[in-house]
């Protein structure tokens, strides 16, 4: 069952006029993946993603949820789905709960009261649930957004951007709910974004798409060779450091990336040698911290 | 899922504060003109009277609440496409504005549902304001002014209809001043989905009815084919109903013209949304 596919896209293609928003997107989304959806702006994430949702017709190809063809039996695959696209947009004048009630009632499930009052607690909005949506904050729309997508108990969610516009402290609590839908409800979710530390964190598998197609789907660990990794040290005398670790250490690519700044890329078990080696040649360490591999490798393939 | 969105569309419409103001403008008219009426009601009805003195005279209480009913009606049934227009014309375009339609439109919901659901509530909603206007040009008129005989001036002369005959008038003249409202609450609601702002459909379904109300007014052979097709000839068809005899033959020619409208524009409205991209 682990295998079994949710989401199939072949040669997807949808144009606007004579913009071309989408040429050629493939990809397959597996049960219980955490589904990478990576992109640069324009590069057709969103209109792909409206395609998934019956919200955009598109002009060529085909899209398979849960086996079927969303062509044919689009109530029952959206019976299976919660959404956010970029934004959630709310009723302003409706209070939290009364927009998760509007929500529900054309969910195809039966929600009880109770059940809306246990997502609004799920995603922290438990004590506001009777205020109006109008004086929420982004993060606490999208945290409602959230809970919208979750509230028919859907197989597969799909998260459009769910970051966007939020402070630190917001994409940190979107983040851990997403974890915890992973976690402990095994969802399945195609999460699309720019924060490519978010991804590189929480999704297994990955598509990347550029100027309307779609050139690297696999798993991320394998993608990202993931035995290997990139540190980035900030160090006094770094020239010395620079010298000492290219001197006393086989296999490892180091380089200066700054006046106290190295970048070393070397395989994951030998980062306690390195810091030993530095530690022991008396040069002060101020930080040591892994540097996220998915930008270089993003930004690399859609260069290339 | 029809009911159900129904449901969601009415309680989005009795949530939204503009939806009072077609309410809370009815009230403040009739208020104003029953204050009028019986302040100065007595001077206006014997001007009008005046020209027939030489060959008729009146007794009894010209100025009653069937009178005053019957100028409010008059008055304001070409003012109350406004107040409809204002919340039907918002019904797609305004969740547009808000992005709320694409939350909708990703649920297990066919568009032609959330379509039609609109279109009822919105029909709901055009029912209630025609009640009310009922409700206060009858019910308020008469226990301000009392009831009596009512005199009707219309292109043939003076029409007087007894007391007694005059209540299933106003019942058969609502409904079909109902019929004409819910053809502007289509129209509107067609527009709203051709647009993506509130304020597009609202301005648009009155620079029609204004237009087809001048088209209608003017008298110009080139017009004379197209009038009797124009949805604003038959919005005051209510009035046929005070006449004597009725002219019902008029009177099914407008229903059917306006039932026409409705189904047409309904058609329009959900071939454009079930074939719209939602990009907003």
């Amino acid at each position: 069952m682990e295998n079994q596919t949710i989401i199939k896209v072949e040669h997807l293609a949808k144009k606007f006029g004579t913009f071309e928003a989408v040429k050629d997107v493939s990809f397959t989304v597996n049960k219980g993946d955490v589904f990478g959806f990576l992109g640069p702006n324009g590069a057709g994430k969103s209109t792909t993603i409206r395609c998934l949702l019956s919200l955009i017709q598109p002009d060529k190809g085909t899209i398979e949820l849960f086996g079927k063809s969303l062509n044919n039996d689009r109530s029952a695959i959206l019976r299976n789905i919660g959404s956010i696209i970029e934004k959630p947009d709310f009723y302003k004048y409706l209070s939290a709960q009364k927009n998760l009630e509007i929500f529900a009632r054309v969910s195809g499930a039966q929600v009880s009261s109770k059940e809306i009052a246990e997502m609004l607690d799920f995603v922290g909005l438990g004590n506001r649930a009777k205020h109006k949506v109008k004086g929420f904050s982004h993060g606490m729309k999208q945290r409602l957004g959230i809970a919208q997508t979750l509230l028919h108990k859907p197989e597969l969610i799909i998260l459009d951007e769910p970051t966007t516009g939020l402070d630190p402290q917001g994409i940190i609590e979107i983040r851990n709910l997403i974890l915890r839908l992973k976690n402990e409800q095994n969802k399945t979710i195609l999460l699309s974004s720019h924060q490519l530390s978010e991804i590189e964190l929480i999704a297994n598998r990955m598509v990347i798409i550029n100027q309307g197609r779609s050139i690297v789907e696999g798993e991320v660990a394998a993608l990202l060779n993931s035995d290997e990794t990139v540190v980035r040290i900030e160090i006094d005398e770094a020239e010395t450091a620079l010298k000492l670790v290219a001197e006393s250490m086989n296999d490892v690519h180091v380089t200066q990336s700054g006046p106290n700044e190295l970048e070393v890329t070397l395989s994951k078990q030998r980062v306690p040698e390195l810091t030993r080696a530095l530690v022991a040649s008396g040069c002060a360490i101020h930080a040591i911290e892994p540097k996220r591999k998915l930008e270089d490798y993003f930004i690399k393939t859609i260069q290339a | 899922m029809l009911l159900k969105n129904t449901y969601n569309e009415f309680i989005k419409i009795v949530s939204k504060p503009r939806s009072y103001l077609g309410f809370g403008a009815l009230t403040l008219l009739i208020c104003i003109i029953i204050f009028a009426m019986k302040a100065d009601g007595e001077s206006i009805v014997s001007f009008v009277t005046a020209s027939f003195e030489q060959t008729l005279s009146f007794n009894g209480k010209l100025v009653n609440g069937n009178l005053i009913a019957f100028i409010i009606l008059q008055m304001l049934v070409v003012h109350i496409p406004l107040l409809v227009a204002l919340v039907t014309g918002d019904l797609i375009s305004g969740e547009a504005a808000m992005g709320t339609i694409r939350m909708l439109a990703t649920k297990p919901i066919s568009r032609t549902q959330i379509v039609l659901s609109k279109f009822i509530a919105g029909a709901m909603y055009t029912l209630l304001l025609t009640l009310w206007l009922g409700f206060l040009s009858l019910v308020v008129s008469h226990l301000v002014f009392g009831a009596g005989d009512l005199i009707v001036l219309n292109s043939d002369g003076l029409v007087i209809l007894p007391e007694a005959d005059i209540l299933w008038r106003f019942g058969l003249g609502f409904c079909v001043a109902f019929l004409a409202l819910l053809t502007v609450a289509t129209l509107s609601l067609c527009l709203s989905a051709f647009s993506e702002n509130s304020i597009g459909p609202i301005v648009a379904t009155m620079a029609i009815i204004i237009l087809f109300t001048i088209i209608g007014s003017l008298d110009v052979t080139v017009f004379d084919n197209i009038k009797p097709y124009l949805f604003t000839t038959h919005m005051a068809s209510w009035r046929s109903f005070f006449e004597q005899p009725v002219p019902y033959d008029s009177i099914i020619q407008s229903i059917v013209v306006l039932l026409v409208h409705i189904i047409v524009l309904i058609g329009i409205t959900l071939y454009k949304f079930n074939k719209k991209d939602i990009t907003s």
